[in-house]
């Protein structure tokens, strides 16, 4: 039974690392009805950008600086030559658009860098620990902190902040939120900057999990269980829903997977959303539309 | 006036429909009947409740109370698409239009209950496929003449004007050969000019094509030379029920339209 | 001039619903069915066949199944790749395990048994809408390929899900030269894109758009939603399926699972979106632009900046480039290089006038 604990927090505290991808995403969706499939090449570009620099011997807190300095860079180049020009058209084309911009910064990222695995070391001893009997990963409970804390953060700046509440305003209604004089333009770019932001974040604590690589930007794939399971627009979903999948993903590798010869993982959270999808079509934290016609 | 002959049993029948959103409501407790062959006017104040009720009655809504006869039959819980299949058709408030293809495109899909080849025999073009799409077309174009719309035939209805746009999604309406058309509002924002048009449109649909008609309009000018009923609703609640001229007498209709204290 | 259209009078709805209303049209479509068909065989050489044309028409069909689905239904779908995996490996199984089984005739029943998969993998999309397709269509392209990877039996035991192309035989014809699988290829997508242009002309076509466009104006108009859909997933990944056995057989002889991964399913996306979405020409044009780009690339590289550009940087840069790519389409011409093509052919109707 302690196993079966074991497996379940672990897979709980790496569905936080989900969460984190995810959160991105509802950030822009939210603000700009973007579903912006980019966001995994923007992890793994921050991630890149930040190891590359520590490589070159810049200390830690100027490093994760000059990342956000280029991240804010990025999101001003995607708001002034992507978003801007496809103003009013469908989703679709928006999430096409998003497509092209990972190949872009995909290509940017490795061309610059360079598209060898870089290690990670951000300081945190991996050693796992016994809590109640349980041997938990101390670099786990560090990234669910950091979770954490990135959660109340961004909770407040919705809640609190002038911006954050010129933000909810667009997500409702961008004519009208327009119409009330409200900067769309600047808001798109805050919103992608937050989201390089928590790109940043998300990349630093995967990278020094599996190393700063390519494969970081297919993280982007598993988080959209995640948006399905806790709904596209909540961040509270995202926790929950990446909790959700993280937990079962491992449970179903080790206790279903060995009679399937293994390797479930790689789908199993897809087909879990789509099952969800057909008992709860708007996710957990979703709202419904009312179709008005 | 003749009132001891007995009416015919009424084409559409409502009774006690009630509709809510979450906790608004938008319909509460609606009664009316129309007869084969009239035009039906739904008037009231915006967010009455006028358009949820056509939805009511096509199906897009379920309302939470209540049942509606038609043609004899009672329906408790309809699809969209089984009012189409027994002869609702319907246009709407904001213009439903397939925005990415072809007036003429657009009214052939009007005839898509009409259709009887198979998928399998379109896909091959084999069997009944071929000569049924000459058919399909022939009475696509009758629509077409009858609107007056041929010069657009073959343009992408995304990129037509307004007016045009509503005298297209009536003819994929008409395509269907409707027994009930459901019009909403088709008339909004047009000018004189073109709303005489439309008025002349929707007469001789009722005319030529006998078709029975149930329209939203806020022109109480249109509504009185056009309908030969009108119900009027405000706040979801039915408040006026007849004839145009008696509707127009009716104090708490004025008091609606005017304003004054319920 | 050449272009003119005055004398030519259409007097019956057939002649007006055929594929290609104006003469000149039809006279160049048969002009090039002929030279693919004639004059390319005797002209071309094998690095042609089996680097340019035969990955050009595989691609272009794959484009048609996912238009189908995407240009046409309106139903978003990373998937792809997937379909053309069980289209590739059922049509092997089929040739391998029923004894005599002609190989045209194991193509089909892969395709049918692809057009079912999707059937399997669409019906979630008739509770769901818009992006959460999308989970549907990504959860058959890490099953399916876990599937061929994790099961030997599919592969007949290979190592690492390996498939490797049955003999190309043909009505007696031994069709395994490159010149030959050019023409097995060139004779398979043709009537299939034929076929393709029929269906997005009829009813059904018709039914797509509409369900694309305006789903509800659809119910209400009597067009049964999941009937339709249904049949785009069906249409689509028959297609696909049919496509990646030619892929498999044709194209490269033995495939793993692996190359039927997500970047595939990518590709064919952008197939759709560079040659136009809601356009069967566009997949022919997108296709051969997908793969002569990269050759084009390479060339440029290896003659103007030989020893500038190292391979890994030229594979970057053409990431870039691409995406880049994508995104200028997306904005000045949505409708992709068939856009491009309509405008070209309107100038030419026209010219030497203006408009």
């Amino acid at each position: 039974m302690s196993f079966f604990f074991e497996v379940l927090v672990g897979g709980l505290l790496a569905g936080v690392m989900y969460s984190l991808v995810a959160i991105g995403f509802v950030l822009i969706y939210k603000a700009s009805g973007v579903f912006n499939f980019a966001q995994g090449s923007m992890v793994l570009f921050s991630a890149l950008t930040f190891v590359s620099l520590l490589e070159r011997g810049y200390p830690f807190w100027l490093a994760f600086l000059l990342s956000l300095l280029i991240m804010l860079v990025l999101a001003w180049a995607i708001e002034r030559w992507v978003l801007r020009k496809l103003v009013n058209r469908s989703p679709i084309t928006l999430f096409m658009a998003t497509l092209g911009l990972s190949y872009i910064i995909e290509g940017l990222a490795q061309s610059l860098w360079g598209a060898q695995v870089h290690g990670l070391d951000l300081g945190i001893n991996d050693e796992p620990f016994e809590v109640f009997g349980l041997l938990l990963s101390q670099f786990d409970l560090f990234a669910s902190a950091v979770a954490g804390t990135l959660v109340i953060i961004l909770s407040i700046f919705f809640n609190k902040t002038r911006t954050g509440i010129a933000l909810r305003a667009v997500a409702d209604d961008p004519l009208a939120a327009l119409a009330v004089g409200i900067n769309l333009q600047r808001l798109w770019l805050i919103v992608w900057a937050v989201a390089g932001f928590v790109g940043l974040v998300a990349g630093l604590l995967w990278g020094a999990r599996l190393g700063v690589q390519f494969s970081l930007s297919l993280v982007v794939l598993k988080a959209l269980p995640v948006l399905i399971i806790g709904g596209f627009t909540s961040i509270t979903g995202c926790i929950v829903g990446g909790l959700i999948i993280g937990a079962s993903e491992k449970l179903a590798e080790i206790f279903i997977g060995p009679y399937l010869g293994g390797g479930i993982e790689n789908w199993f959270p897809y087909v879990l959303a789509m099952l969800f999808l057909l008992v709860r079509p708007a996710g957990l934290f979703g709202e419904r539309q009312i179709e008005r016609v | 006036m003749n009132t001891t002959q007995p009416l015919p049993p009424p084409l559409l029948q409502l009774e006690h429909i009630s509709l809510s959103f979450k906790a608004v409501k938008a319909i509460t407790n609606i009664s009316f009947a129309v007869q084969p062959g009239e035009i039906c006017a739904l008037i009231g104040p915006n967010g009455a409740g006028k358009s949820s009720l056509l939805n009511v009655i096509n199906g897009v809504y379920r309302p939470d109370e209540g049942a509606i006869s038609y043609n004899g039959e009672t329906l408790h819980i309809m699809q969209p698409q089984h009012a189409a299949e027994r002869g609702i058709a319907r246009t709407f408030q904001n213009i439903a239009l397939f925005k990415g293809m072809t007036v003429l495109d657009n009214v052939l899909t009007g005839r898509n209950l009409h259709v009887h080849s198979s998928w399998l025999e379109q896909v091959f073009n084999l069997g009944r496929a071929p000569q049924e799409a000459v058919r399909q077309r022939k009475k696509a174009e009758e629509i077409i003449d009858f609107l007056d719309i041929q010069p657009w035939r073959n343009s992408v209805v995304g990129n037509l004007p307004y007016g045009l746009q509503k005298r297209v999604e009536l003819g994929r309406a008409l395509a269907a050969e409707p027994k009930l058309l459901l019009l909403d509002e088709p008339m909004a924002g047009m000018n004189a000019e073109e709303k005489q048009e439309m008025s002349r449109f929707i007469l001789a649909t009722q005319r030529e094509f006998t078709t029975t008609i149930v329209l939203i309009e806020h022109d109480i000018g249109v509504v009185m030379t056009l309908s030969n009923h009108v119900v009027v609703l405000d706040y979801g609640k039915k408040i006026g029920d007849g004839k145009p001229e008696e509707v127009r007498q009716n104090p708490q209709v004025i008091a609606a339209y005017l304003g004054t204290k319920h | 001039m050449l272009y003119r259209e005055a004398g030519q009078f259409i007097s019956h709805y057939r002649a007006d619903q055929r594929l290609f209303r104006l003469r000149q049209d039809r006279i160049g479509f048969y002009l090039l069915l002929a030279s693919a068909f004639v004059l390319v065989p005797y002209c071309g050489n094998d690095y042609w066949f089996s680097a340019i044309l035969i990955p050009f028409l595989v691609l272009s069909l794959a484009g048609m199944g996912l238009n189908f689905l995407t240009g046409y239904a309106g139903q978003l779908s990373l998937g792809s790749a997937a379909f053309m995996a069980v289209g590739a490996f059922s049509a092997y199984n089929f040739n391998l395990r029923v004894e005599g089984l002609p190989f045209l005739l194991s193509i089909l029943l892969g395709g049918v048994v692809a057009g079912l998969t999707g059937v399997i993998f669409g019906l979630p999309s008739l509770k769901i809408k818009g992006f959460y397709v999308l989970v549907s269509t990504l959860a058959a392209q890490f099953f399916v390929q876990w599937v061929f990877t994790n099961f030997a039996w599919f592969s007949n035991d290979s190592s690492s899900g390996v498939i490797t192309a049955p003999p190309l035989q043909v009505f007696g014809l031994d069709l395994s030269s490159p010149a030959g699988r050019y023409l097995l290829t060139l004779t398979i997508v043709t009537a299939l894109g034929l076929l393709a242009a029929n269906i997005v002309r009829s009813e059904l076509g018709r039914n797509w758009m509409a369900v694309r466009d305006m789903d509800t104006a659809a119910a209400v108009i009597g067009i049964a939603i999941p009937k339709t859909k249904l049949l785009a997933f069906a249409i689509s990944s028959f297609y696909l399926g049919i496509a990646g056995s030619l892929w498999a057989f044709t194209y490269l002889g033995t495939v793993e699972p692996h190359g039927f991964d997500i970047n595939r399913s990518f590709q064919i996306l952008f197939i759709i979106i560079i040659g136009g979405m809601g356009s069967i020409l566009g997949n022919f044009l997108g296709a051969a632009f997908i793969v002569l780009f990269p050759v084009l690339m390479s060339h440029i590289a290896n003659g103007l900046l030989a020893g500038v550009i190292d391979a890994g940087h030229l594979e970057n840069f053409q990431k870039i480039v691409f995406g880049m790519l994508i995104i200028g389409f997306l904005i000045k011409e949505p409708n992709g290089l068939a856009s491009i093509w309509q405008t070209f052919r309107q100038q030419l109707r026209v010219w030497p006038l203006r408009y």
